[in-house]
Parts: C-alpha cells; sequence; structure tokens
C-alpha cells in the first residue's frame, strides 16, 4: 500500500526523448489507467515506475521514497505481462512461490500464501499444472496470482487481458476490478482500450506522443477532454468533428453551411467570432419532429448493431460527415432526411489548430 | 506425399535395406573377428561369430594387446573422461558464453561475438602447432586437463545457444528481475531448465566428438596411462614385421563403438526434442 508519485518523468532512447515530462501523483489504493494509442510511450512509463528502464530524467517516488537508482527487487511491485511471462517449465504452484522463494520466505508462509491467492483466483484444482496446460483467461490469472502473493505495494498491468478473447476480457476485467477493490493496492493499468480504462480506472492518464494530455476520472476525461485528441480517441464511435465558426455574440456557433447550434451560455470574449473545431459525440443526437430542427441529416448508410444502430449521413454540403447513434433499431433508408438535435451542453469546441479545448 | 505404388514402395525398401546392409556389413564382419582366434580369422575367414567372445573381450579389457602397455579397459576410462570432459566444460562455457552475450550489455559485445564465430572456421588441425605449444609450456603434456581444455571452447554451441536465448521472451527476464532475482538466478531457475532439450541434443553430438577425438590425443599423450582407445587402437595395428592381434584389435574396435552408440539410443528422444522444438 503506498503512494505513487511521477513528477516531470522524462525518457530519451539515445538522442530521441519518446517521454515528455510526465507528472501525476497516484494516492494510495487509487486504480489508475494509462490510455493512449501505440508507441504512445505508456508501456515505457510503466516500466519507468517497475524500474525495467531507466529514468532519464525527473523522479518516480513510491511510498515517499525516490526510487529512480533502486532497483526493480527493492521497489516492492509486482507486474502482470502482456504475455504473462509464467515461467514455462514449472508448474502454477512454483510459478507463484518463485518470487518468494528468492526472498527467503519460510516454506510454511510461502504455502499458506499461494493457496490463499490461487483461492481467490480459483486456481487450486490447477497448482500442479504446467503454463502450457492451461487456457488463455487461466494463465491470466496465475500471472495475477504471482503478484498478489507478493503483497506488493503497488500493481503494475502492462495490458494483461490483449491476448484473451472478447468474452474473456470482459470476465477478467470484472475480476481485475473485484480484485481491486478486495485487496486496495495501488494499481498502474496501461491499456489501449478505452472499455478497459473506463471501466477499471479511478482516474485516468491519456497519453499521446509521450505526453500525458489529459489526467482524470473516466467521466471527466469522456464529458469534458481536453484535447481534440482526448475527445476522438475516447468514446466509440469516435466523436465528430466539424469545422464551425464561433458567432459574434458567442452565443451560437455556425456550421459550414449555415446551420447555427446555439452555445450553452455567451462564450468568452476570447473565442468569440473565430474558427473552431466542434465536437459531437454520436451518442449525444436525438431524433427530433421537424419543428425543432437544428440539424437536417440525409442518410448514407445504417449499421444495425441491435441495441444500437449506426447512422452514417451528411449535413447539407458534402464537406461534413456525421455517424450518429440511436438506441435501438431503426432501419432508415438510404437518402432518407432525419432531423436532429443536440444538447447544448453536449457540444465541444477545440482550437483548429493545436486542439485544446475551448471552453463556453 | 503418401502413395500408394506397389513397386514404389518395393524400391524404397530396397534402397533401405542395401544402405542398412552397406553400414552394417563391416560392423558384422569386426564382430565375427571379435569372437574367434587369431588362427581362424587370419587362416579362412569364418561367417558366423565364434566361441571366443568371453575370452577375446576379458583379455582386452583386462590383458591388453601386446606392445600397447595399456588395457583397453584404461584406455576406454581415458577415453570416457576425455569425452565427457569436452561435453560438460563446451556445454557449460558456451552457455554461460552465449547468456553473456545476449543478456549483458558489455562494451565491443558484437565484436567478442563475431570473434567466436570466426573460431568456427578455424578446425583444431589448422591451429594444433600452436596450441601444442601452449598445452606444452603449460605443462599439459600427458594429463587430463591437457587432454580436455583444448578442445573446450566451441563456436558451434556457443552460437546454437545464442540463438535460443534470443528467442526467450524479455519478459521472462523482466520477471525475474521484478521477482527479486539477479541474472545467476535468472540462468539457472529460468534459462537452463528451459534449454535442457537443447543441453541434450548438444550432449549427443558433443559426446560423440569428443570419444571420436584422434588427432589432439595423439600428440599429446606419450604415457600409455593416458592413451585413448582410438589411439591405443591405432597403436595396435603398429606391429612391424609381426602379426597384428586382429582378434583383439576387433574386440576393441567393438567395445569403442559402445559409449556412442548407447548415448545415441538413450537419448534419442531428447536428441530429437532438441532438435526440432523450443519449449516457450
Amino acid at each position: 500500500m503506498a503512494d505513487v508519485n511521477l513528477r516531470n518523468v522524462t525518457k530519451s532512447f539515445g538522442k530521441v526523448e519518446v517521454i515528455h515530462g510526465i507528472s501525476c501523483d497516484i494516492d494510495d489504493g487509487e486504480f489508475i489507467v494509462i490510455l493512449g494509442p501505440s508507441g504512445c510511450g505508456k508501456s515505457t512509463l510503466l516500466r519507468m515506475i517497475a524500474g525495467l528502464e531507466k529514468i532519464t530524467g525527473g523522479e518516480v517516488a513510491i511510498d515517499g521514497r525516490v526510487v529512480n537508482a533502486i532497483e526493480p527487487a527493492e521497489r516492492d511491485v509486482a507486474m502482470v505481462f502482456q504475455n504473462y511471462a509464467l515461467y514455462p517449465h514449472m508448474n502454477v504452484f512454483n510459478n507463484m512461490a518463485y518470487g518468494l522463494k528468492i526472498r527467503g520466505m519460510a516454506k510454511e508462509e510461502i504455502k499458506r500464501r499461494v493457496l490463499h491467492a490461487a483461492g481467490i483466483l480459483e486456481l487450486t484444482e490447477f497448482l500442479e499444472r504446467k503454463p502450457r496446460q492451461l487456457s488463455g483467461g487461466q494463465r491470466q490469472r496465475v500471472a495475477m496470482g504471482r503478484c498478489i502473493v507478493r503483497e506488493p505495494k503497488v500493481f503494475l498491468f502492462d495490458e494483461p487481458l490483449s491476448n484473451l478473447d472478447a468474452k474473456l476480457r470482459v470476465q477478467m476485467r470484472l475480476e481485475i476490478r473485484k480484485l481491486h477493490e478486495n485487496l486496495g493496492i495501488t494499481s498502474v493499468y496501461v491499456t489501449h482500450d478505452q472499455v478497459e480504462a473506463m471501466t477499471l480506472g479511478d482516474r485516468l492518464i491519456v497519453m499521446d506522443d509521450g505526453r500525458a494530455v489529459q489526467i482524470g476520472s473516466p467521466l471527466e476525461v469522456y464529458s469534458r477532454p481536453s484535447t481534440r485528441f482526448v475527445a476522438g480517441f475516447i468514446g466509440s464511435p469516435a466523436m465528430n468533428f466539424l469545422k464551425a465558426r464561433v458567432s459574434a455574440d458567442g452565443r451560437q456557433v455556425a456550421i459550414a453551411n449555415d446551420i447555427h447550434l446555439p452555445l450553452p451560455g455567451p462564450a468568452p470574449s476570447d473565442i468569440r467570432s473565430r474558427e473552431a473545431i466542434l465536437g459531437i459525440r454520436p451518442e449525444h443526437f436525438e431524433v427530433v419532429d421537424a419543428g425543432g430542427v437544428m440539424l437536417d441529416l440525409v442518410v448514407d448508410h445504417v449499421e444495425i448493431l441491435g441495441a444500437d444502430t449506426l447512422v452514417y449521413g451528411r449535413v447539407g454540403d458534402a464537406a461534413a460527415e456525421l455517424t450518429i447513434r440511436l438506441p435501438d433499431v431503426h432501419d432508415f433508408k438510404a437518402s432518407a432526411g432525419l432531423s436532429l438535435a443536440v444538447p447544448t451542453g453536449r457540444l465541444h469546441l477545440f482550437d483548429p489548430h493545436d486542439g485544446r479545448r475551448l471552453d463556453v | 506425399m503418401v502413395e500408394s505404388r506397389p513397386w514404389l514402395t518395393f524400391l524404397t525398401h530396397a534402397i533401405l535395406i542395401a544402405g542398412v546392409v552397406v553400414i552394417a556389413f563391416p560392423i558384422y564382419v569386426t564382430f565375427v573377428a571379435s569372437t574367434h582366434t587369431l588362427e581362424d580369422i587370419t587362416t579362412a575367414f569364418p561367417y558366423l561369430p565364434g566361441d571366443q567372445l568371453i575370452a577375446n573381450y576379458t583379455k582386452a579389457l583386462t590383458l591388453g594387446p601386446r606392445d600397447v602397455g595399456a588395457t583397453v579397459g584404461t584406455m576406454m576410462i581415458n577415453s570416457l573422461i576425455m569425452a565427457l570432459g569436452i561435453t560438460f566444460g563446451k556445454i557449460s562455457i558456451s552457455l554461460l558464453a552465449a547468456f553473456a552475450i545476449v543478456y549483458f550489455r558489455f562494451r565491443f559485445r558484437m565484436f567478442f561475438f563475431w570473434m567466436i564465430f570466426i573460431t568456427l572456421m578455424l578446425p583444431v588441425e589448422v591451429r594444433i602447432l600452436p596450441t601444442y605449444e601452449v598445452a606444452a609450456d603449460l605443462k599439459l603434456l600427458d594429463s587430463y586437463p591437457g587432454l580436455i581444455l583444448p578442445l573446450i571452447a566451441s563456436a558451434t554451441a556457443t552460437f546454437l545457444f545464442r540463438q535460443f536465448f534470443l528467442i526467450v521472451p524479455d519478459e521472462l527476464c523482466e520477471s525475474v528481475r521484478i521477482d527479486g532475482g539477479g541474472p545467476l538466478r535468472f540462468f539457472w531457475d529460468i534459462l537452463l531448465p528451459m534449454s535442457r532439450t537443447s543441453i541434450a541434443a548438444l550432449f549427443v553430438i558433443l559426446f560423440i566428438y569428443g570419444w571420436n577425438q584422434y588427432l589432439w590425443p595423439l600428440l599429446i599423450t606419450s604415457d600409455e596411462g593416458y592413451y585413448t582407445l582410438l589411439i591405443g587402437i591405432k597403436r595396435m595395428l603398429d606391429v612391424g614385421e609381426g602379426q597384428a592381434e586382429w582378434h583383439i584389435i576387433m574386440a576393441a574396435t567393438m567395445l569403442a563403438m559402445i559409449p556412442p552408440v548407447l548415448i545415441v539410443i538413450c537419448m534419442q528422444k531428447q536428441f530429437v526434442r532438441g532438435m526440432t522444438e523450443t519449449e516457450k
């Protein structure tokens, strides 16, 4: 049990800087998810906390102690690897017990801890098996068991679910969440899957190109994305982005073809009369009667998913393409017209150049 | 490719049987010769094994041939010590060398690797004079270390283990680091058990290599107490004007075949597995 502090952490491989200064204070018992596309440096950041990568600049502190120069073993962290890294020639029991044996723990205590962890993870009947005789989900659990028995200060997860099939992934996600609630050990979890991030994390660190672009609770990241990148990355299907212009009085925003959408309040003076990117999530559109029309959509094609229906279409001129997501089944014909409304609070504005959020 | 054509089956079997006969016939002749008295085989060569099997082999093992001064038993033990020494030495040294090359980042790492690799091109015969000089200066002539040490470095085995270590996932090493183990612990607890099939395969190859060493032991042993079996057999033939003791020589030859054959038979399964599969 410990807090983890990152203070302006940077990492360079040779002359190439891949992490450009990340700071974050992770509280004791918190579940932090580092989310980002491939190659954004999220695994590198995790490995720096683990001690597997040297820290080029800044400080990492675990439980108040700066660990920059401390070996991974001394940091008292446990890590679940993407490919689980189980020792192939050891059975499940020995895989879990190995870290304890190295530390010279008494045999009875090792046995007690391993059996306890195996009980939590429902692995008791597999203790004698070798990893290759286990299914993907069971291997995954062994990898977690290996961490649990250590009773470390911090759990580190490096995309642990990416090798599982979709159904198992959902199940393991729940188990990880339950485990965290029971054990309350500070956890750092790396993923590129936004559903995992939203469901598991107390807070998210959204990374892009070696920078933490937003740190906040999942809901905060979803409802108030700090940049256009975050807005596009979180949410599926991705947010619609339209070129727009904020009116001179700051009360409404015009999409290219003179369609006006009202803003929640008068915008601050610095974002009046200027170009902006308007972002609307597909799920925030509502189909309305022709009377209160704000947007006229011409349907291109429809994907019926059962619970939802995705509608792809254009607004006015061909330039503005939209994806909208409606609950339930709708069978719109191509080139049919739809009248749409968007609650004013669901509109996002971003700077067209640097992509930062413009708060209205 | 499974085809059912009778003449093809016949042909393939005929070729195989012919091959077996060509290889097995000399061994059969050797065996037959080792079971008769010298007079029997030097007058008219018999077709069937005789009744002198136990007598000839006992004589070879305990008394030894004339003029050599060591029994076949002693020479077999010498050969065994040399072969096992070379095998274990080569395996342990190349394992450690490959471990160093793959897992440690030290200056001139690749340079050393290529140096080792280049020595693949130099057979023992090429470097035999300088090696002899070194062995002589170190007073290794007529000793077991002298038989073993100069042959102990193996570029082939180092290369083989390097290739194997390269496909072991890095995460295993990292996992051990997080679990609190140092490099040697990783080597001993993880890498070594994982490479055991490769080690078994190499063991077979290297044992036979060591057992069949001829030129080097011939050069550095002059004391009969250190003769290896293959040298012993050669010496038995150098009888000048006299009559070679063919029945004893053939018995010694048969005995020389036994250890490699045993090794191959016992380790056949591991050998094949080591050559074909890698446990991951």
